[in-house]
């Protein structure tokens, strides 16, 4: 059996675990805090494209650039409203309150939305695929990863050549020091949960247009985003690539051999990797 | 009018009250040092003033406005700048990352600019693109110093700048505060280092145990006067 197809498959996978990780690695790098609620903002944003979808008879993709400054938005008033104020020295209370969070929005668009499983619809381009031998690359799977590529080098850029990414690095070496320099953290840190909140917009996006998703499928998201940002290495952008590449691979490989493998051989990899790079493959100092 | 004076400035850590009363004045182009022990309360005093510790509003005067508990955020912006004890430099930025982020709290492009800040001390340009960190510990007081002149003080605080550098490092940092006087801008110095301190300074104030002991020229006061006042014994 040829191992080259799941391999590839994987890899257009980790494209949208790397979505998923790279909010999460964006924000701990910057503020230390873990959104223990990051997956089902995800979902919260693929409900609220789908909202614009059937509500406004949108293309699935205009309600994308919608969804994006309106996430900015939300992640910039959920840090300033409730999480800046959690941010002491307990690393307990912010994830106690982004998990209580995860509990609301949950519980919040079973309300709205009932727990069938919906999806995004782009039309002929969900099952367009290119053939070659017995290999099929999907284009929406290829979309993913080249957006996921996409949105890690602008994150490079924005957080290692511009003015904004200087000022998120300095606060995250130093809250205090920063101060001194004119710059009020609180509005940093807001600014990082905006920015991290259109991401993901952007994953909630392809989540939704490769496949199904619930009320529910929150947590799952966050584990994997997790487990991406760990393999890679805390707070690296290009980890959480590497890192979601290699969960990706991990599942449809153990896929391969044994369906009821996926998920198994992803936690098993994960596992692997924390007992012999805990540090993660691209760590920060 | 004195261009900062303190008047009764208290500083509390919880209840620890670490400045009993502090009344310190500082005239426009003057050096003064704060002298004093470990645990005088020289820090505290430095940290009150830079906006990092809390004191009620009038305990600060800025050319005659009161601005004691303003955030150290605004702070730098009305012209207090400090150089913090430690240097305290941003260690995932380069120098001259670091030396930018001193300017970050300022819209107008002119005085301490990159280039007089790289004229002035000529070795940061040729580390500009280096990882703060990798510099030896002489060139990082230099770095904390640019750092704080990039948001063009009109009075420039430096918290214990000699601690741990070499004795021609010493030098060669209190040679650059002579020069950034020179230029105009005040200075408020913290220092355990007496010699370097008294041979800096135009005025010092000893500080111990978080009251003023002892203030005045340092040609004026005798050696044992400002030992007294240091170690709370004559001898």
């Amino acid at each position: 059996m040829s191992l080259l197809n799941p391999l590839i498959q994987g890899v257009l996978l980790g494209g949208l675990y790397a979505l998923y990780a790279a909010g999460l690695s964006l924000i701990f790098g910057v503020m230390r805090l873990v959104n223990l609620a990051h997956g089902d903002f995800i979902v919260l944003a693929a409900y609220l494209m789908l909202a614009c979808v059937t509500a406004l008879a949108l293309p699935a993709w205009v309600a994308l650039l919608i969804a994006m400054p309106f996430m900015f938005a939300l992640g910039w008033a959920l840090q300033r409203l409730i999480l800046n104020r959690t941010l002491k020295n307990d690393l307990l209370v912010p994830l106690l309150v982004t998990f209580g969070l995860s509990i609301i929005i949950q519980n919040g668009l079973l309300l709205a939305f009932s727990a069938d499983s919906r999806r995004l619809t782009v039309g002929e381009l969900e099952i367009a695929s290119w053939t070659f031998g017995d290999i099929s690359i999907g284009v929406v799977p290829l979309i993913t990863f080249i957006v996921a590529v996409l949105v890690i080098l602008g994150l490079t850029f924005l957080f290692y050549r511009t003015r904004l990414g200087r000022i998120l690095r300095a606060t995250a070496d130093s809250t205090e020091i920063v101060q001194i320099m004119g710059i009020d953290p609180r509005h940093v840190f807001a600014i990082a949960m905006g920015l991290s909140f259109v991401v993901i917009a952007v994953a909630a996006f392809f989540m939704g247009v490769r496949a199904n998703f619930d009320p529910a499928a929150g947590p799952s998201r966050l584990l994997y985003a997790f487990e991406a940002v760990v393999i890679g290495g805390l707070g690296s952008f290009w980890g959480t690539l590497i890192g979601g590449t290699i969960l990706g691979v991990a599942q449809t490989v153990g896929a391969a051999i044994n369906p009821e493998w996926q998920q198994l051989a992803g936690h098993v990899v994960f596992l692997a990797v924390i007992l012999a790079r805990p540090r993660g493959l691209l760590a920060r100092a | 009018m004195s261009l900062l004076t303190t008047h009764g400035l208290e500083v509390f850590y919880g209840d620890f009250q670490a400045l009993f009363g502090v009344d310190v004045a500082v005239e426009e182009g003057e050096t003064v040092a704060i002298i004093g022990a470990n645990g005088a309360g020289k820090s505290s005093f430095m940290n009150a003033l830079s906006g990092l510790a809390p004191t009620r509003r009038d305990a600060i005067l800025l050319a005659g406005e009161a601005v004691g508990g303003t955030p150290a955020y605004d702070m730098v912006k009305l012209g207090i700048a400090l150089v913090p004890e430690g240097r305290r430099l941003f260690p995932s930025l380069t120098v001259e990352e670091n030396l930018l982020m001193g300017s970050s709290g300022r819209t107008v492009e002119r005085g301490w600019t990159l280039p007089v800040v790289y004229d002035f001390f000529p070795v940061l340009r040729e580390r500009r693109r280096q990882l703060a960190p990798t510099l030896s510990g002489g060139q990082q007081q230099l770095v904390a110093i640019g750092r704080a002149l990039m948001a063009n003080p009109r009075i420039l605080l430096c918290d214990e700048i000699s601690l741990g550098l070499s004795p021609a490092m010493v030098q060669t940092v209190y040679q650059a505060l002579a020069a950034i006087k020179a230029r105009g801008t005040t200075i408020l110095i913290v220092e355990q280092d007496l010699r370097a301190a008294l041979a800096a300074a135009d005025r010092i104030y000893c500080f111990m145990e978080g009251r003023v002991s002892l203030a005045g020229r340092p040609a004026e006061l005798s050696r044992d006067a400002i030992q007294a006042a240091y170690f709370g014994t004559a001898r």
